[in-house]
């Protein structure tokens, strides 16, 4: 399951960030901002238009993702839940 | 004691700035670093001991890892590679509510071995959320020093000053390289810090409304509204307070000079042109009021959140609203807050289309134009078609500006995918003081590009329109024999087509220098010398008797395209670094302006 599939309210834990070009820096930033395996994740809203961007709550922060953005970050199978 | 250079680094929203504020108060001065448009803040403040601490602010960033120009500078700087920015001690910033974020990046410094203290910040916001610091632990974890600061109250920084005021050296040995700094940041979290809850409950209830689909999008309108209403009624009394200063200026000018070139130059010349740009100063003042307290307030990343779909299907950012928003007022303080746009090509689209948003430098044209030609009849018993034709233009500039921006997206064959990314920080009530700061220095670098650029450009305009001087007993106004005026014969074939006659070429020239010279201008050369407005009064019957209705629907179309303000070019170049950049959006918008006049030129002379 991606971040991307979560529904507005829903968590879930990190596994893993795809790497989508060599090098990816977007993959690269995700990183750094805290998209890191076993990391918590909560989809807090989503834009007006087609769902996109995506606000994700990571650690003690807020996230603007596009889409693309989103499906990078792998989340563990069955770990999620419908709140925090 | 000896001086003490130091650097405060941090992520981006980690009260960087307004520690910045606290520390500097108004001794601070704002350039760029050499060779790129990042913005370089440095100030400076005397401790107690009278040691003087240069302070340097440097941009945020999340990594070391570069991803902005803004960014590698902060890279440069903290790795030592700038040859003239080598401060002695870092001042690391933290946000002591966004501990898990903020540590990574202390972490990652820490590992340069650079002499550092961290800056423990909004401590009094960790307090009431019940985050509980261990300081002692958190000190011996990092291995450097740990202060706390509340940047937003005064005295704040007093336990950072005592530690800078401290003897030196200072020296803070190298961290061991650590794999997994976020596994490292968790470990001392656990051990160092107690956190009851992760987010704030007022960010979660705001964020709740003001990012609901309908909701949000319907606070945003409202406020945006508002916020033109603001820009338009509020600085009307100050414009009309500078206009009336500069009024009784040129009267007393005019009074104790003696008749001649020089009352020409300092009345005509000097005080007119620059009196026209300087009445602009209050709207620029209250938009950047606005545009400061909903950006220390965390408002402008969710109004970017709300509107980034529908600009990346245009070919720009949610980042670009803002911006363009600025634009509505003036493009120059609009271009230069395309500056908060990290991806380069955004940035530059951005800018490219912000000249496309009607400024209000348009206004006294359009409502010359439409006064003296469109009839004030009602259109379906409902609306005023003099109204209707302003709204027309500014709908025009907006969809030109879209599909200009989608154009260039096509063109670019750019196919790099470009990240939003954008954090959206915790909601905060905007500091007086900082506010304060922020317009100071803004008005600062409105005032000086008027003493410089637009003081040399009117000089030059005047010259032109002033010299040669009509021969002895010349019966035609004097701007027709001027240079100016030869130009304005010679430009009448190129124009001709799009249906101006010689005196709107004529016009169209000082008109470069800002865009409602341009009804000045053709006052002139109609030779009625009465004040500004008055002209434009008997302006109106003169022009909606000697013009063709083609021809005045024309003229409003080239000035929704045309580049008619030099200020705005200037800016571009100095944003953008690049003469090429300024080729490409003067090139395009005088096409745009053509192709637009001669379309609504030939379809008006054939139908109306």
């Amino acid at each position: 399951m991606k971040l991307s599939d979560l529904r507005v309210g829903d968590s879930g834990v990190v596994e893993a960030v795809d790497t989508q070009a060599d090098p990816d820096p977007i993959a690269t930033r995700l990183g750094e901002l805290g998209f890191v395996s076993g990391e918590p994740v909560r989809l807090v809203a989503r834009g007006p238009l087609g769902g996109d961007p995506l606000l994700i709550q990571v650690g003690f922060t807020r996230f603007a993702l596009r889409r693309a953005e989103a499906e990078r970050v792998q989340l563990v199978n069955g770990a999620g839940a419908s709140d925090e | 004691m000896s001086n003490l250079s130091i650097a405060l680094v941090g992520n981006p929203n980690c009260g960087k700035t307004a520690l910045f504020n606290q520390l500097t108060g108004g001794r601070q001065k704002v350039a760029n670093y050499a060779g790129v448009t990042v913005e370089r803040k440095e100030g400076s403040f005397r401790a107690p001991s009278g040691r003087r601490v240069q302070v340097l602010d440097l941009p945020g960033a999340y990594s070391l890892n570069a991803t902005s120009p803004d960014e590698a500078i902060t890279r440069d700087v903290c790795m030592g590679l700038l040859d003239d920015v080598s401060p002695e001690l870092l001042v690391c910033v933290v946000d002591a509510t966004n501990l898990r974020l903020h540590l990574r990046f202390v972490l990652e410094l820490r590992q340069l071995g650079r002499p550092m203290v961290v800056a423990l910040n909004m401590s009094d916001a960790a307090k009431r959320r019940g985050i509980r610091i261990d300081r002692e632990r958190l000190q011996s974890e990092l291995g450097c020093p740990v202060v706390d600061t509340i940047a937003i109250r005064k005295g704040g920084a007093a336990e950072l000053i005592t530690r800078l005021d401290a003897d030196g050296p200072f020296e803070t040995p190298a961290a061991a390289p650590v794999d997994d700094l976020h596994g490292e940041v968790a470990r001392i979290l656990r051990e160092a810090v107690d956190v009851p809850r992760r987010t704030a409950a007022v960010d979660d209830a705001l964020d709740r409304v003001l990012l609901h689909p309908v909701a949000g999008l319907l606070i945003l309108a409202v406020t945006m509204f508002l916020m033109f209403q603001a820009v338009y009624a509020w600085a009307t009394p100050f414009a009309d307070g500078i206009d009336a200063g500069i009024g009784l200026l040129a009267d007393g000018v005019a009074r104790f000079m003696p008749d001649g070139l020089l009352k020409s130059l300092v009345t005509d010349g000097l005080l007119a042109g620059i009196g026209g740009v300087v009445v602009f100063l209050p709207q620029i003042l209250i938009l950047f009021l606005f545009i400061l307290i909903l950006e220390e307030s965390g408002y402008l990343p969710r109004a970017a959140f709300l509107l980034d779909r529908l600009m990346v299907g245009a070919g720009l950012t949610g980042r670009s609203f803002i911006p363009l928003l600025s634009s509505f007022a003036c493009a120059i303080p609009g271009i230069m807050a395309a500056r908060t746009i990290q991806d380069p090509r955004d940035r530059l689209a951005t800018i490219l289309v912000a000249p496309l948003m009607t400024c209000s430098a348009r206004l006294p044209v359009y409502a010359l134009l439409i006064g003296a030609f469109i009839p004030s009849q009602s259109v379906g018993g409902l609306f005023n078609l003099q109204g209707v034709v302003l709204f027309v233009l500014y709908v025009a500039g907006i969809l030109s500006a879209l599909v200009v921006a989608y154009v260039m997206k096509m063109l670019s064959r750019d196919t790099a995918e470009h990240a939003l990314l954008l954090e959206l920080p915790s909601y905060r009530v905007p500091s007086p003081r900082d506010i304060a700061l922020g317009l100071w220095e803004r008005g600062g670098i409105f005032i000086r590009r008027v003493g410089t650029i637009i003081l040399s450009l009117t000089i030059i305009l005047w010259l032109l329109s002033t010299f040669p001087a009509p021969p002895a007993g010349a019966t035609g106004p004097a701007i027709d024999y001027s240079l100016a005026g030869r130009i304005g014969h010679w430009m009448e074939p190129i124009f001709a087509p799009i249906g101006f006659n010689w005196q709107i070429c004529i016009a169209l020239i000082p008109g470069l220098a800002a865009r409602e010279v341009a009804v000045s201008a053709l006052a002139t050369v109609y030779s009625i010398s009465a004040a500004d407005d008055l002209a434009a009064q008997q302006l109106t019957p003169l022009i909606s008797s000697q013009w063709s209705i083609a021809t005045a629907l024309s003229l409003l179309a080239w000035y929704v395209f045309a580049p008619q303000c030099l200020s705005t070019l200037a800016v571009i170049r100095r944003e953008t670094n690049s003469w090429k950049t300024v080729g490409l959006a003067t090139g395009y918008l005088f096409g745009l302006a053509y192709l637009a006049s001669l379309l609504v030129y030939q379809i008006a002379r054939l139908w109306l």
